[in-house]
């Protein structure tokens, strides 16, 4: 069945819907990486957004169980190249149509995505919408309607407490649309862990007997997220404080920073990250469309890496208060694991803590 | 770190002659090599035999030295020219293993030479087996389980514990007697019992056996500050077991999860951590189809085939930033040529399809053993991009300028369906023709995949290139039809033989709805950035990005894959032909298809089309393009060959006209001209059958020397002694050349001479005549001959010239010429 992409700036593409056929809209945006895609599907930092795959063939290795970042898909809308009609992995439980149709996600096949990523390049991220039905005025007049959503992160969230038993630090991670790779590897460290939801008070989390408080990474901007940011803010000096993407936003704007949004964003598994303590590069998975604004740094905020492709600012520290924030994501997921490092320094830090105690 | 400042020369070593596993690549590096340093202010000097290498031309390096490669020679020049470094990780093994050599001996450290890129620690740890086995182990990365055993209980265990297939290598025995593959443990039994008893010792090894598994292969760079990236990884069509180098490949891996990418990348970061090497390397894997097992086959500790086809893959030029790392730069100082914007401190992601096809040289040695194994027989590669699999797998095969315009052979056609899938047990060169046939015929994906290994996924897409096959001969010929045809990489010639249609119905379909392809740009960024490259491919989709100069263009036609009687000397051709063309003022144009050249380099001309030279694929970039005119005398037979369709299309061929190549290359027209101008040639006759062959050949009288016409490298040229022996040839000559004749001449023994001249129409300059050591008879290409002539009275040099000087007026010759 025909579908078509309208975008904000009036181009209509279109190809074959599969999936799920409804329309939806949301903010479209392209990912660069050649694998992960049901990483990516999953990734609740996507909530709300069409993604666009720049690399044509997508669903060749087919879906499983494992491969998720999450419990559901939580993009808006899928847009690819190819389709593929048949897939092959041996941890492979089906194809990437089914899957989105039982998810419930509408996506599209048979796109010059190359085109499509220069628009988005050119022109910035827009506005967007997927839809099968014809392409009428009444849908432009809903597309120039439409606004972002500023709750996504309530949305994805947990809305229990959890707890996950370990041996060493205990780590209370405020989950703003937390993935599972972050879980995992701050588990693999011995950890014990308690995910709190978006809305957790400062006085409850420190209630915890904690070690640290993690604030997660998460959809949109970060100045929606203003509980959180409060949080944060309550919890300086308290207790260690680590963030990932949008949590290491929150932590820079709870220490009087500002974050802005980027023309289109950082999303791939290919970003090269400069640590500036060792000079020596990672190469690091993304998914952020803010950054910290390099330009209103306070002097509680040291900057400890950037991004060498166009120098914004990708970690931060505040050594006497306890704060540390990468903007990638060392838990890759998908991507490569060169980051992984980061979850341990993290605890080593609270180990040298302990000791010093 | 700012780069070595100690480092005021440096010595680059190259790879010598092309043989098997060690092609045009390493001019390629080489020359990509020498450029870095230069642009460094380092004075290079380079060592290499090879003279038909753009490497060894002189503005190169500053000082070349065309001298044996070997520690004497070099142990000289070093002595004479005092580098402060050594860079021996871009010739290839031949570099590679100079450098040991050197290190040993001592004569490095006496001139106090640096050896720089991969120490000689790193080198002998990826080399010696022993070694690798410890650094691997000590890094826990996986190689394959191997255990000596002496008894069949300790064999069993073993099994027991790593399970099958295993391989049974009895110690001291001859030729393997005694060994075998065992799959199971009744089969192991049988196998060890037999290998203790033949082994003089009885000692057997047992190797567990990965044949089957994916062959992965990853491009891995490291700077001196320990800042690792990938620039590619690959996966091989053909599983474990066939030589890489033998194997189609495609870029980037396309049956892997995310997950095991990333393990097998964090493993090739690991090793090329652990060996310490400064530069690039090249990480081969195999990985358990059915799990995430996977185990290290073979590191390169330099830069390789694979890192040439990575750089074309990727656009990241490889050999570039290996020799700048060489000098102490690190990654994120380096820029990212590409796009001019960002460093080379990043991992390329594309948003196509490589496919890479081997070139065999089995159509001149019809006699070899066509089976592929564990070691090479490909003289080079083609390379092919474009958004689809089916398309970039197409061009690919099309590109190997075999008579293949497709998947179909008429000879396998022919075959029964047992013997198709008899034939697919065999690993050979026409395998992926035998598995196209077999799923024509029905044989099930399943079986084709249990039999070859090949993974279903790309047996399917290689389904879906005979479904659309099977479209076009049996459903009306829509728009549709044609787009999917086109999209999925079909010819028009393929088109038009499955559709039944003319070739008038294709061309008002294509211009009534404008069905022709757009060009999209080679960027490592996947659009994410703007760059700068003029690399371009063709695509049948939406947006065509290809920016067209407003300055006057000429294209040149490149030479294709590197072959038997093919090699470097016209990619060097081609590349000076680009540079005189820039200096004359215009914008110069490469057609190309063969990733191992340094013509196709993003840097090399002023625009690089990455195609197959099939005339269509060409077409349709002159037609974009309208350049002022194509040159076709550098791009050996497979441009020439090109020439006569190009003309028929209306385009303005630059140099000796079509007609004059048509008489210097029909054997008729030829003898019509000698005889005109009055120069004594062999008697000689072109034949098209069989009678006629063995009438012409009595009439001339035995010996004779017969061969196809239009065809290079003397393929199945042969001194025949006998009327049996030209009915022989004759039967199977003609199966290799319908289209053109068969060429009879009196065998004169003979001195054999060449003369090469460069003609613009009015005058001739004669840069030399060379004498052949060997007898005529043996082609020239396999001779030995030497320049200036030896054994020539002045009497005959002047004949020899004043016979080029008609020849070449005649034929109006501008440009090149070679008479023997």
């Amino acid at each position: 069945m025909k579908a078509h992409i309208l975008l904000e700036d009036g181009t209509v593409l279109t190809g074959k819907a599969f999936g799920d056929m409804k329309t939806v809209l949301g903010e479209i945006v392209f990912n660069t990486s050649m694998t992960g895609y049901q990483e990516t599907l999953t990734d609740p930092s996507y909530a709300g957004q069409i993604v666009v795959m720049t690399y044509p063939l997508i669903g060749n290795y087919g879906i499983n169980e494992k491969d998720v970042e999450s419990d559901k898909v939580q993009v808006n809308g899928f847009v690819v190249k190819e389709n593929a009609k048949f897939e092959s992995n041996w941890m492979s439980q089906g194809n990437l149509s089914d899957y989105l149709k039982a998810q419930g996600v509408f996506a599209i096949s048979g796109i010059d995505t190359r085109m499509l990523t220069k628009k988005i390049r050119n022109q910035g991220t827009m506005k967007c919408m997927l839809t099968t039905d014809e392409v009428t005025e009444d849908l432009w007049e809903k597309l120039k309607h439409y606004s972002f959503p500023t709750n996504t992160v309530e949305k994805v969230s947990t809305r229990k407490i959890k707890h996950i038993a370990g041996e060493g630090k205990h780590i209370g991670i405020v989950d703003l649309g937390l993935k599972r790779g972050i879980i995992k590897h701050i588990e693999a460290l011995g950890c014990s862990i308690t995910i709190f939801p978006w809305d957790i008070n400062y006085d409850k989390l420190l209630n915890n007997h904690l070690d640290a408080v993690l604030f997660s990474n998460g959809p949109g901007d970060p100045k929606d997220a203003k509980h959180a940011v409060r949080t944060a803010e309550q919890l300086l000096g308290k207790i260690p404080l680590f963030g990932i993407c949008l949590g290491q936003q929150i932590l820079a704007l709870a220490l009087g920073g500002d974050t802005y949004k980027l023309k289109f964003g950082h999303r791939g598994g290919n970003h090269p990250v400069l640590d500036l303590k060792t000079n020596r590069v990672m190469i690091t998975a993304q998914n952020h469309g803010y950054a910290i604004n390099s330009n209103k740094i306070t002097k509680d905020i040291e900057i400890t890496h950037v991004n060498v492709n166009d120098s914004t600012v990708e970690g931060f520290c505040n050594k006497q208060l306890k704060v540390y924030g990468v903007q990638f994501h060392p838990e890759a997921g998908p991507g490569p694991s060169d980051a992984n490092i980061i979850f341990k320094q993290w605890i080593s830090i609270l180990d040298e803590e302990g000791d010093n105690a | 770190m700012p780069k070595n400042t100690n480092l005021k020369k440096v010595m680059v070593i190259g790879s010598g002659p092309i043989i098997i596993g060690q092609a045009a690549e390493f001019d390629y590096a080489g020359t990509q090599a020498c450029k870095a340093l230069k642009e460094e202010n380092i004075e290079v000097v380079l060592v290499n035999s090879n003279p038909a290498t753009i490497m060894t031309d002189d503005h190169m390096a500053d000082k070349v030295y065309i001298q044996p490669l070997n520690q004497e020679a070099l142990t000289y020049i070093i002595e004479k020219e005092r580098p402060d470094g050594l860079l021996p990780t871009l010739g290839g093994q031949t570099g590679l293993n100079l450098a040991v050599e050197l290190k040993e001996a001592g004569v490095l450290d006496q001139y106090n030479v640096k050896l720089l890129g991969t120490s000689l620690e790193a080198i002998q740890n990826a080399e010696d087996r022993e070694k690798f086995k410890e650094l691997m182990h000590s890094i826990g990365e996986p190689i394959p389980k191997s255990n000596i055993v002496s008894s069949m209980e300790e064999g069993l265990e073993f099994a027991e514990k790593i399970g099958f297939p295993i391989i049974v290598r009895p110690a001291y025995t001859l030729g393997g007697t005694g060994g075998g593959i065992a799959n199971n443990m009744e089969e192991l039994k049988k196998i060890l019992h037999s290998g203790l008893m033949h082994s003089r010792i009885h000692q057997v090894l047992l190797e567990q056996s990965v044949a089957g598994w994916k062959e992965i292969e990853y491009e891995v760079m490291r700077d001196g500050n320990d800042t690792c990236i990938i620039i590619c990884n690959m996966e091989n069509v053909d599983p474990v077991g066939i030589h890489t180098g033998d194997s189609i490949v495609v870029a980037p891996c396309q049956t892997l999860r995310n997950e095991e990418v990333h393990m097998l990348r964090s493993s090739a970061i690991k090793i090329i951590r652990a060996l310490k090497i400064e530069g690039g390397c090249n990480v081969q894997f195999a990985l358990n189809p059915e799990s995430m097992e996977y185990v290290v086959i073979e590191v390169n500790p330099r830069v390789s085939r694979s890192s040439a086809l990575a750089s074309k893959a990727a656009g990241y030029p490889i050999a570039k930033i290996a020799a700048k790392i060489a000098i102490g730069m690190y990654l994120h100082e380096i820029p990212n040529y590409v796009t001019g914007k960002t460093k080379a401190s990043f991992e390329p992601t594309i948003d196509y399809v490589v496919t890479k096809i081997p070139k065999w040289p089995f159509d001149k040695f019809g006699y070899a053993d066509h089976t592929l194994g564990t070691q090479m027989k490909a003289t080079g590669e083609v390379m092919a991009i474009d958004r689809t699999f089916e398309s970039s797998f197409l061009k690919a095969v099309i590109s190997l300028e075999g008579k293949d315009t497709g998947l179909r052979r008429e000879d396998l056609s022919k075959k029964t369906d047992e013997e198709i899938e008899k034939m697919l047990y065999i690993c050979d060169d026409q395998r992926i023709f035998v598995i196209a046939e077999a799923l024509r015929r029905g044989i099930t994906i399943q079986s084709i995949n249990r039999i070859t290994k090949i993974d279903s996924w790309f047996l399917h897409k290689i389904n879906h290139i005979i479904e659309i096959e099977q479209r076009l001969q049996n459903e009306p010929f829509t728009v549709e039809l044609l787009k999917e045809a086109e999209e999925m990489g079909f010819t028009d010639v393929e088109i038009q033989a499955l559709s039944n249609q003319p070739i008038s119905t294709l061309d008002t379909l294509r211009r009534a709805h404008n069905i022709y392809p757009v060009y999209k740009m080679v960027d490592t960024c996947a659009g994410e950035f703007e760059s700068q490259t003029p690399y371009y491919y063709s695509t049948y989709e939406q947006e065509d990005e290809n920016i067209i100069s407003k300055k006057e263009k000429i294209i040149v036609i490149g030479s294709g894959p590197i072959r038997i009687g093919q090699g470097i000397e016209f990619d060097y051709c081609s590349v000076h032909a680009v540079w005189a063309i820039e200096k004359a003022g215009y914008q110069s144009i490469i057609i190309n298809n063969n990733p191992e050249t340094v013509s196709t380099d993003f840097d090399t001309a002023g625009k690089l089309y990455f195609e197959p030279l099939y005339i269509e694929d060409v077409y349709n970039v002159i037609r974009k393009e309208m350049p002022k005119g194509v040159i076709v005398q550098f791009g050996g037979q497979t441009a020439i060959n090109l020439a006569p369709k190009l003309l028929k299309r209306g385009v303005q061929i630059l140099g000796t006209s079509v007609d004059s190549i048509d008489v210097a290359e029909d054997r008729k027209l030829f003898e019509q001209l000698l005889k005109e101008l009055n120069i004594p040639q062999p008697k000689g006759c072109a034949v098209t059958h069989m009678d006629e062959a063995v009438k012409v050949a009595e009439e001339i009288g035995y010996p004779v020397l017969v061969r196809p016409s239009y065809v290079i490298g003397g393929r199945a040229m042969q001194v025949v002694y006998s009327e049996a022996e030209l009915r022989e040839y004759v039967k199977e000559a003609t199966s290799l050349s319908t289209e053109h004749p068969i060429l009879i001449d009196q065998y004169i023994e003979g001195k054999e001479v060449e003369v090469d001249a460069i003609s613009d129409k009015e005058d001739i300059l004669i840069p030399g005549i060379m004498e052949h050591i060997e007898r005529t008879g043996i082609h020239s290409g396999d001779s030995i001959c030497v320049y200036p002539p030896q054994t020539l009275s002045q009497k005959v040099i002047d004949t020899l010239v004043l016979y080029t000087q008609k020849i070449a007026k005649a034929l109006q010759v501008i440009g090149l010429m070679n008479i023997h």
